[in-house]
């Protein structure tokens, strides 16, 4: 089978953590601080998200997609933001979600189907509800990125989906219309080399950076498991946004370890030895391997970190578990701004069956 | 008191609405310079600036996501699709998340978006140019809908559809652009989810919206040569819809007719003879019944006249309730 592999692309870092292109790693504007922030966030994202399986098998979590082995396109994206940036994701950014300090028990409530989106406030924390119609999003960031530049913000949109989304027409006009409106927007494409069962190679017969010439814009290929690389393109992209209102289409190509999602069984379309030769590219593992020969990875650290990414996990848990949804009458009263009479006697239905139902019982 | 059509009173709402409040933006095809191909945009854009009114590419469904974000951005889209059909490629974007993203977010999200689209058959129009589409959007729960029959009614829902917190769906019958009407041009008329009394009458009850009122008024009219007096009902918001207008109606008259363009299988009206026969079936003294047009796409205009509802097959009607 043909197969992308990291190394064509943009690195900074190998697989085995030895630095292969030290101009571009010092001119990076991270300090020892940032470079532990990030391994730290990256050691959270997995943890959270074993976690997240585990409890979707234990029954708590209805349905979870994995975001095993994406760690450094995701905190490599998300660590380049700044505050006044914003995330519009699918529904595999839980790393996304880590960095940019989202509550990830509301989260959760998302996959545990206890409530839809799953962000508790979107405008405040700048990071849009998780979207599930594959590309959709992609409108909304470049709807959002127009609009800030039509208020003279000094931000851009950052924009999360997958490589099958690339096949999608809203992908497309999405990047023609930020092209031409001169968006300030990064389109951020995990190209993890699998749409459910299809691979990339049956999704396009483009590279899918390359794509943004048409539009008229960068694009740029990136290995998505080397986290410095992720961050320096983004960096870049970032600035050309807010700057010069340029979008930039970014390809971090890397694997997806895991299923689609916990519903799904990846064994019927790939073989094992396709999955464990990715192992190799382990992005947590390259990273470590570069902290730790750069003398930053003392015991102390490391075990706080590694005692954090617990402490998340476990916080996670406690809080998902046993959750109960707000009562279906809940639902009713933001369906629109104020409840229209036809809602209303609904609602009031609602209502009177379940106060019958308690009573009864 | 000066006539106004229908397009200069959409025309002059906008220009109210984009003066009451600097948030909102016009973005769609062809609605800068040219000013719309029905010119309900005309000389907005050099009025309010380029920043405010902007051509988009042609792509709908962008059109319609992008104005979500930029009321995630805190702006006011009201948005214009150049024509009916053409404001289906949009369709995953409005009802997987204008109408749902409220309710999403759980309440933080307003999502103050108007999209505006021309609707209706009766004008010569080519194909995929005269279809009828509000089914769709009432279908769809967090979405408003509007669908004004006169000018002056125009400018009061489209002005109250751009200063609306909810997405709304402002359907223009195309067949009454060019329709006059003299009066003064406010906002201060009837709200969202009121129908209004077109005409009186005590025998019989014709219930429509959008271009098919004139249609009814012709019908009435054609009725009180023979006597008949019927009252002609324009519902004017189908969402939120006037249930206890609706009920009045069968309590007043007892005998009614819905009258719409789209056809008949699961259309607009089939709601409204549920809703009548919930609320209000021991008033009534005949079957409520529909004319629509007929469950075929919408045909070429050379024969459109036949498939509309005309003012003939309205009388019929009349006259099976009013015999019954």
């Amino acid at each position: 089978m043909i197969r992308t592999k990291p190394d064509d692309a943009l690195q900074i870092l190998a697989p085995d953590g030895t630095v292969v292109d030290p101009q571009a790693r010092q001119a990076l504007d991270l300090g020892d601080e940032d470079l532990r922030a990030m391994y730290r966030a990256m050691l959270v994202t997995r943890a959270v998200d074993l976690e997240a399986t585990a409890l979707q098998r234990q029954g708590e979590l209805a349905v979870y997609p994995p975001v095993l082995g994406q760690e450094a396109a995701q905190i490599g994206s998300a660590y380049a933001l700044g505050e006044e940036d914003f995330v519009f994701p699918s529904y595999r950014e839980v790393g996304v979600a880590v960095v940019r300090g989202i509550d990830l028990v509301e989260y959760m409530h998302f996959h545990r189907g206890t409530r839809h989106g799953g962000i508790a406030d979107p405008l405040g924390s700048h990071f849009a509800e998780i979207s599930v119609p594959v590309s959709s999003q992609v409108l909304h960031a470049v709807g959002w990125a127009l609009g800030a530049r039509l208020d003279g913000k000094n931000a851009c949109a950052v924009v999360y989906f997958g490589d099958g989304a690339t096949s999608q027409g809203d992908f497309h006009e999405g990047c023609n219309f930020a092209g031409v409106l001169r968006c300030p927007v990064v389109f951020f494409c995990q190209n993890n080399q699998w749409a459910i069962s299809v691979p990339v190679q049956k999704q396009t017969a483009a590279p899918i950076w390359k794509k943004a010439e048409a539009y008229g814009f960068p694009g740029v290929r990136v290995d998505g498991n080397d986290v410095l690389a992720v961050y320096k393109v983004s960096r870049e992209a970032v600035a050309r946004a807010r700057e010069e209102r340029v979008p930039t289409l970014i390809e971090a190509v890397t694997y997806r370890m895991g299923p689609h999602s916990t519903a799904d069984d990846a064994s019927r379309y790939r073989s094992r030895e396709d999955v464990d030769s990715w192992q190799a590219f382990d992005p947590l593992e390259r990273f470590r391997r570069l902290l730790e020969s750069e003398g930053l990875l003392d015991p102390g650290f490391l075990n706080r970190a590694e005692a954090d990414a617990g402490a998340e996990a476990a916080k996670v848990r406690a809080g998902i578990q046993g959750a109960q949804p707000r009562p279906l009458e809940g639902f009713f009263d933001h369906t629109f701004s104020e409840m229209p009479d036809f809602l209303a006697r609904q609602r009031e239905e609602v209502v009177r069956l379940t106060t019958e139902e308690g009573e009864g019982a | 008191m000066p006539e106004v059509t229908m397009v200069q009173a959409l025309n002059e709402a906008l220009r109210f609405a984009m003066g009451e409040d600097d948030r909102v933006l016009v973005l769609g095809e062809d609605v800068g310079k040219l000013g719309g191909v029905f010119r309900i945009t005309d000389r907005i854009q050099a009025e309010f600036g380029e920043a405010r009114v902007f051509d988009t590419p042609l792509a709908e469904s962008a059109i319609a996501g992008v104005s979500l974000g930029l009321a995630m951005a805190g702006w006011r889209p009201v948005a214009e699709m150049q024509f009916d059909a053409f404001s289906y490629p949009a369709l995953d974007q409005v009802i997987s998340h204008v109408a749902k993203y409220r309710f999403r977010s759980v309440g933080a999200v307003d999502v103050p978006v108007v999209i505006r689209i021309p609707c209706g058959g009766g004008i010569g129009a080519a194909e995929h140019h005269s279809e009828s589409p509000e089914a769709y959007y009432v279908h769809t729960s967090g979405l408003k809908v509007a669908i004004p029959s006169t000018p002056l009614d125009a400018f009061n829902l489209l002005v109250r559809s751009i200063r609306d917190p909810d997405p709304v769906i402002f359907l223009e019958p195309k067949s009454r652009y060019w329709s006059k009407e003299s009066g003064e041009l406010s906002p201060d008329g009837l709200p969202f989810g009121r129908a209004r009394t077109v005409r009186e009458g005590s025998h019989a009850t014709l219930v429509a919206w959008g271009g098919m009122v004139a249609r009814c008024l012709q019908a009435a009219n054609a009725a009180a040569e023979d006597g008949v007096e019927v009252e002609v009902l324009d519902l004017r918001t189908l969402v939120p819809l006037d249930i206890e207008g609706l009920a009045n109606a069968a309590r007043k008259t007892g005998r009614i007719v819905v009258v719409h363009e789209a056809p008949m299988t699961a259309g607009f009206g089939a709601e409204v003879v549920a809703r009548i026969v919930e609320d209000a079936f021991e008033y009534l003294e005949a079957p409520v019944l529909r004319v629509t047009g007929y469950d075929i796409p919408y045909p070429p205009a050379k024969v459109e006249e036949h498939y509309l509802p005309s003012v003939d097959r309205i009388l019929i009607a009349l006259e099976k309730v009013l015999s019954f």
